[in-house]
């Protein structure tokens, strides 16, 4: 059953097959696009014909690409011959501030790469429902600051699935999800970037079995004020790799990942209830882990920008800390805490009544157990950094554990679901 | 009355300009074509024109402009708007974009004088982009004129089209005048509820003398009105919100002169709701929490459009803003807006300046 197309649109240019046996009440059409002077037209021009239940299949070979590709039909696969095999190159990009724009529900993105864009490679707005599996993200001259901000961006989205993908050398995040819900990133590996990977202003997500090295900062978790979705939080990190990411923050001043020193494990940043257990972290020159506040001024009422409720159980912390970043965040963490830098830093931050008469009610509180600190550094550090900024002579940072010695019922999984069922169904 | 004659008279001109000018296109708007589910290829098939070359528009096509139009790279706009006979008069709304009811079409037509130097001369249309209110929502088709400015062809996947021209200070250039592709039309032209939305016509934006009506200062929404295009709404035009004319420094002063023109250029993506508000800076002419219009305010997903700048307007300091940073930049991953321009707006950019110099 061949699917009649309009004329006008100029089909002729593709190979139009037809796929399967068509014993389903809806026709499925392939879309078989190769490399070739017309791969900018031939692309696009598929993803706007394209139907629900389509599939966009991409040639192996290098596709020159001149002008941001975009996607808004639902339900659509764009579907290439591995990561390695069909390119999408953006290497003589004239216009568009994206590689590959999803603004569709449903659609699942696999088996390619999306290299050399001049802003972001792979962004997805406003979808329920965006699976990326096996897809990889590369500025290929390595970290620049000239690099594009994010490899992987879904942003205010639901149902978000990010499974055995690669990202290297994005000036921002490698993988990034921003004001969503209901996400997963697992497989993945993130390296030479600012920020492997970065969940912000989020809720329920789950990043697990993921590697992160040679990045500035591995993992990141963070809050930001006079945004449409803050409040972030339930979100857990396990099973996770981050090491050795030591490479000198590239990313351009102004962003909030520029504060991130070289050598960071993690950074938690305002957020409540976060889970990271089961991971490993070592090799990361400035720290571990650091539970921090947001710091800047900011004019938004509704904004809480202490954390809350992060609970911190059975990582494996190996030598790190031994040469803090000399930049702001570093300067700060080496003379508050000292060095070796301990496996895990809270800054003490609480909001000012609660510092000074009332402490911090128990059920808030940073909770730590059953970590294994293979080095002999101090497992944990409070930076105490009010006092640290209003009077520094009375400033002493605290070592004791004591007090954080306590647990946290564990969050639920994450369940992504994406065509009418559990997302990992779709990595066959 | 003076409409009437006027109306009359623009009759005259057009049935001599016709019989003079061949090949002729349909006498009635093809409203059957217009509703259909597929666009026709060519855009003298719907008839809004009398001639094919489209300058004649055709009963019920009537012009309009806006105070604030969008910079494309310097390209002349001009802009339509139909509604079929019988049509209910689309209610006049304050607040959003006014809702032309099923049946009704926006039509612009972007063009080039070869000189700018006399821009009313030798003036070629590169590409006519229709705005139609179908059964099933509004739907957007450009088309793309031909090199010999016989007829326009839909082109949904964009185009690329060299445009030379001269400029007002008689030096040569090359505009890169770039289609957008059904998509990219989508990038801009979507509202609240994601759906497919014009983004020009509000009161505020259509609150002027309507330009055909020399003299008798006939104002554009009672002219609308009168035409049974718009219903309802205040009789006076003061009592009508209107932004500034941008680059008219009689129309108003330069902190709004200044939202105004922020307004036309940004505010279709960076609203609440609107494509770009995941960033939280929002520069809609309403908008009055200081941070959410840029004041002191960070980026959120900047990248190297940050130009290594904190925030986006610091008050005093447009050399340390990143929202004139963005405007003076041509380069895709920097330059802001995002689509439709090739060139920077030195008016606009010198407009910015000047406002955020006089921010404290």
């Amino acid at each position: 059953m061949k699917k009649s197309v309009q004329k006008s649109f100029g089909v002729a240019l593709f190979t139009l097959v037809v796929t399967g046996v068509c014993n389903s009440a809806i026709a499925k059409s392939e879309y078989f696009v190769s490399p070739g002077p017309d791969a900018q037209e031939k692309l696009q021009e598929a993803m706007i014909v394209a139907e629900p239940g389509d599939v966009i299949k991409l040639d192996a070979g290098v596709f020159a690409l001149s002008d941001g590709l975009s996607l808004d039909v639902d339900n659509v696969t764009i579907s290439g011959q591995g990561m390695n095999k069909s390119i999408l190159s953006f290497k003589s990009q004239k216009a568009g501030s994206e590689g590959l724009l999803v603004t569709s529900n449903q659609v699942v993105l696999k088996d390619f790469a999306v290299e050399d864009t001049k802003g972001d490679a792979i962004k997805v707005k406003g979808v329920d429902g965006i699976a990326m599996i096996r897809l990889r993200v590369e500025w290929t001259g390595g970290p620049k600051t000239t690099n594009g901000a994010y490899g992987l961006y879904p942003v205010q989205s639901k149902n978000v699935y990010i499974d055995g993908c690669v990202a290297i050398a994005a000036s921002d995040a490698g993988i990034y999800v921003g004001q969503s819900d209901q996400i997963i990133v697992r497989n993945s590996r993130a390296e030479y970037n600012v920020a492997g990977v970065e969940i912000e202003n989020s809720f329920n997500a789950d990043v697990f079995d993921n590697v992160f090295t040679n990045n500035t900062g591995g993992m990141l978790v963070f809050d930001l004020p006079n945004l449409p979705q803050q409040g972030g939080r339930d979100i857990r990190f396990f099973r996770n790799i981050s090491k050795d990411n030591n490479t000198p923050n590239f990313a351009p001043e102004g962003n909030i990942v520029a504060i991130v020193p070289s050598g960071t494990g993690m950074i938690v940043m305002a957020n409540e209830n976060v889970e990271i257990f089961d991971n490993e972290f070592s090799g990361n020159d400035t720290m571990n882990v650091t539970v921090a506040s947001y710091f800047d001024d900011y004019d938004d009422d509704t904004y809480k920008p202490t954390p809350k409720k992060i609970h911190i159980h059975d990582n494996v912390f190996g030598k790190s800390g031994l040469k803090p970043d000399s930049g702001m965040f570093g300067t700060i963490v080496n003379e508050t805490v000292g060095t070796p830098v301990p496996d895990v830093v809270w800054d003490g931050v609480l909001p000012l009544m609660d510092y000074v008469f009332f402490g911090q009610a128990e059920g808030d509180k940073l909770a730590m157990h059953d970590n294994k600190h293979l080095a002999d550094s101090r497992p944990f550090g409070n930076a105490n950094m009010i006092m640290h900024v209003i009077a520094p002579i009375f400033h002493e940072a605290k070592f004791d554990l004591e007090t954080y010695n306590k647990s946290y019922p564990s969050l639920p999984e994450v369940e992504v679901i994406i065509r009418g069922r559990p997302a990992q169904e779709l990595m066959n | 009355m003076a409409l009437r004659i006027f109306r009359g008279l623009l009759l005259a001109v057009t049935l001599l300009t016709v019989a003079l000018n061949l090949p002729q296109a349909a006498e009635t708007v093809n409203d059957q074509l217009l509703m259909a589910k597929k666009p026709v290829r060519y855009l003298s098939e719907y008839g809004l024109f009398l001639d094919k070359p489209a300058r004649i528009p055709n009963a019920r096509v009537i012009s309009y402009d806006l105070n604030n139009p969008l910079f494309t790279d310097y390209a002349q706009k001009l802009r339509y708007i139909y509604m079929p006979e019988n049509s209910a008069p689309a209610p006049y709304n304050e607040s959003d974009v006014i809702e032309f009811p099923v049946g009704s079409v926006l039509i612009k037509t972007f063009a080039y004088p070869r000189d700018f130097r006399s821009p009313d001369k030798d003036i070629s249309f590169i590409e006519t982009r229709l705005l139609i209110h179908k059964k099933e929502g509004w739907k957007a088709y450009p088309y793309v004129w031909n090199a010999d400015q016989s007829d326009a062809k839909l082109k949904v996947a964009g185009k690329r089209i060299p445009v030379s021209v001269i400029w007002e200070d008689g030096s040569k250039g090359t505009v890169d005048y770039a289609v957008p592709n059904m998509n990219q039309c989508k990038g801009c032209h979507v509202n609240a509820l994601k759906e497919f939305a014009p983004i020009g016509p509000k009161v505020r934006n259509l609150n002027r003398i309507h330009h055909s009506d020399a003299g008798q200062r006939h104002n554009q929404i009672a002219y609308l009105r009168d035409l049974g295009f718009i219903g309802g709404g205040p009789d006076k035009a003061s009592e009508m919100p209107k932004v500034p004319e941008p680059f008219t420094i009689s129309d108003g002063n330069l902190f709004d002169r200044s939202r105004s023109y922020l307004d036309g250029n940004c505010a279709h993506c960076h609203s609440p709701g609107r494509p770009a508000d995941t960033s939280g800076l929002y520069l809609n002419f309403e908008e009055n929490r200081e941070v959410h219009w840029g004041v002191n305010k960070p980026p959120v997903a900047a990248g190297r459009g940050s130009g290594g700048h904190l925030v986006d307007i610091k008050p005093g300091r447009p050399d340390q803003s990143i929202l004139l940073f963005r405007m003076q930049s041509t380069d895709p991953g920097i330059m802001m807006p995002e689509l439709g321009r090739s060139l920077i707006h030195k008016e606009g950019i010198e407009l910015i300046e000047k406002f955020i110099k006089a921010l404290d």
